[in-house]
């Protein structure tokens, strides 16, 4: 083989690594944007230096948010002063929180115990101990 | 030409001089010595995280923030940007055969702004991180030193656009008439590359600073969302210079390592017309990603998915060079030498760094990375793996030209062995404690978190290791340039005659070839 032929077929696997790359995150990021119907809305709002829940029951939390086990929730989160990103890593819900927008994100706990909650954007002195947990409950009934 | 540190001058003659040799000089030592600078910051902080809860060395937040803002700005605008200015201020004039820089007190002006705007960095200290984003940076962020670090880098933009005019100009209109364009070696390329990405990317960054500074003096509201602003706006003008900017940050490198390879490998370069390819699609390609440092922003599917391909499209072009490194040395009679020690190196860790890249701009994958210590460890293996490493192996080739004297092979090997090691264990280990969640920008971390824990160590252990590495390089450098033996001046890496040096040319006939 000429030297262009092996550089061209080098180049071609390369290309076809990252083409099912792509198409694999496409298929996957689809799939795990899509919020199921039956999704319960918390609003989630951070600010310097906690987090606050608020469920669809009009129940505030600080800190700590509980939830049970099995159901599927979505999030709408907002920020009060500067961005701030809210983070279970367990479950791998991330989403920004940016003053003047609101995001979303949606998960479904199928463990049942304490997990943590962070902010994973730079917010200032406090940062690192932005800090909560999320408390799943076993579904009672 | 060479010898310039063995001519019995006063030094305020080096410094006033527009000689491009000179400023070149000028450019890499203030370079390095900003390196070590942000290294002790780097340093601090790792020693810091090795112990959680104890508030070991950076006894409060607020310095630890400004720590890593210091650091993360220092290695990026008084390193990366100086260093490679340097190297190109010596090397582009020879390599097109023109006897200075075009035009050299714009060049000489373009240097003296650096001081000047590390200064404000340095003495203001913000804590706003080096993305700065809004509107932390608005609101929040203590005055006076925010406003001195927007100063600051105001003045290193616009003394890197100047310097990048001057290198646009030298290499298209100074080049010597029998020397086509595509016959240019490939670190002038490289340069001439990063010079027109700067002059199209730099101005977005310089138009947000003044936005951020009249947000800041409370006269315009453009990132602030209290009176009617917007942060994203903000992120997409920092990302549209920044992620550009990597690539401004990366190609001098890989320009250096085409200077070292095929001369060290003794045989003439796979391809220039790949290399040319490579430097070109990337300069282009480098403007088609800037949106995947913004997934998590609330972008919208189909947008994330136009980032990714653009993302996505710039990794064959990186190949080709990773290529073609290969494919010259495949077969060569390679002399591993401390300036081929540390290219090869490079290369080995640059194609680790783009692997975990791939990963990054994969969507489901990014969200489980951003914004924690996997980012960290990914852009530190490309700024130390590959572009320090390349710089590194630079100055030591360099090194005999300039000073007549050869450096200790001895201690090189010591500073290779050591700066490999470290960075391997600092920035591999980073990207697990990234898996394991652990947010970048923390200045503490619950010790009951053992994993965290034992993996901070690790790294710092890495880091420390890598620090100590450069001490000998410090050694070395001064020691040899003052008691190092006498170089050969014809051949001083023992290469065999045939293969020619830039810095040997002294009339303008000379051939570019190998």
């Amino acid at each position: 083989m000429g030297h262009d032929t092996v550089e061209w077929v080098f180049v071609a696997i390369v290309i076809a690594i990252l083409v099912y790359v792509g198409v694999d995150s496409w298929i996957v990021q689809k799939a795990v944007e899509e919020i199921p119907a039956d999704a319960e809305t918390i609003k989630v709002t951070g600010q310097q230096w906690f987090w606050s829940f608020e469920h669809e029951d009009g129940t505030q939390e600080k800190i700590e948010l509980h939830l049970i086990k099995g159901h599927a929730y979505k999030f709408e989160i907002y920020a009060k002063d500067v961005m701030h990103s809210f983070n279970i890593p367990d479950y791998v819900v991330f989403e920004d929180a940016v003053p003047g927008h609101v995001n979303h994100a949606w998960f479904s706990p199928d463990q049942a115990g304490k997990f943590p909650i962070q902010c994973r954007e730079y917010c200032g002195i406090g940062h690192y101990q932005m800090r909560g947990t999320l408390v799943v409950e076993e579904n009672k009934s | 030409m060479v010898l310039e540190l063995r001519k019995p001058r006063p030094v305020w003659q080096i410094m006033f001089s527009t000689h491009h040799t000179d400023v070149a000089l000028l450019y890499t030592i203030t370079g390095v010595a900003f390196l070590f600078m942000a290294g002790v910051l780097a340093l601090m902080i790792r020693t810091h995280l090795f112990f959680p809860g104890q508030g070991v060395l950076i006894p409060d937040p607020a310095t630890f923030n400004r720590i890593f803002t210091v650091h993360g700005l220092t290695m990026l605008f008084l390193f990366a940007l100086p260093f490679a200015a340097g190297i190109g201020n010596y090397l582009v004039p020879i390599m097109v055969r023109y006897k200075d820089m075009a035009y050299p007190k714009l060049n000489a002006v373009a240097f003296w702004m650096n001081p000047v705007g590390g200064a404000l960095l340095w003495l203001g200290f913000s804590d706003t991180s080096w993305v700065s984003y809004a509107p932390y940076s608005v609101i929040r962020a203590p005055g006076p030193a925010a406003d001195m670090m927007i100063f600051g880098l105001k003045i290193l933009g616009i003394s890197s656009i100047l310097s990048s005019i001057n290198f646009v100009v030298t290499i298209l209109k100074c080049k010597h008439p029998d020397l086509p364009l595509r016959q240019v070696p490939l670190f002038a390329w490289s340069i001439l590359t990063v010079s027109l990405m700067t002059l199209v990317a730099m101005p977005t960054y310089a138009a947000s600073l003044i936005m951020l500074l009249t947000d800041r003096l409370g006269v315009s509201g453009f990132f602030n969302p209290s009176i009617g602003g917007d942060p994203i706006a903000y992120l997409h003008l920092f990302w549209f210079t920044f992620h550009p900017e990597v690539y401004i940050f990366l190609l001098p490198a890989i320009g250096m390592m085409y200077e070292l390879i095929p001369r060290f490998s003794r045989k003439p370069l796979f391809s220039q017309a790949s290399g040319v390819f490579a430097f070109v699609m990337l300069g282009l390609i480098g403007f088609a990603s800037w949106g995947h440092h913004m997934y998590s922003t609330g972008m919208d599917f189909t947008t994330k998915v136009v980032f990714m391909i653009g993302t996505l499209a710039a990794v064959p072009a990186s190949g080709m060079h990773v290529f073609n490194f290969l494919a010259t040395m495949w077969g060569g009679r390679i002399r591993f030498a401390a300036p081929m020690k540390f290219a090869v190196g490079g290369i080995a860790l640059f194609f680790s760094a783009g692997a975990g890249g791939v990963l990054n701009s994969a969507m489901p994958l990014d969200f489980i990375t951003h914004g924690t210590y996997w980012v960290v460890g990914h852009m530190h293996l490309f700024l130390t793996g590959t572009i320090a490493f390349g710089f590194v192996a630079m100055m030591y080739y360099m090194f005999p030209f300039i000073t007549g004297r050869m450096y200790s092979e001895k201690l090189a090997n010591i500073h290779f062995i050591g700066m490999m090691w470290g960075t391997v264990q600092v920035f591999f280990t980073q990207h697990l404690l990234g898996l394991e969640g652990m947010a970048r920008r923390i200045y503490d971390y619950p010790a009951e978190y053992t994993s965290w824990v034992q993996l901070n160590q690790i790294a710092t252990v890495g880091a420390w290791i890598l620090g100590g590495s450069f001490v000998f390089f410090l050694a070395n450098l001064i020691y040899s340039a003052a008691k190092g033996k006498e170089a050969n001046m014809d051949d001083p890496f023992g290469l065999g005659g045939k293969y020619y040096y830039p810095y040997q040319a002294k009339n303008p006939t000379h051939h570019t070839g190998y």
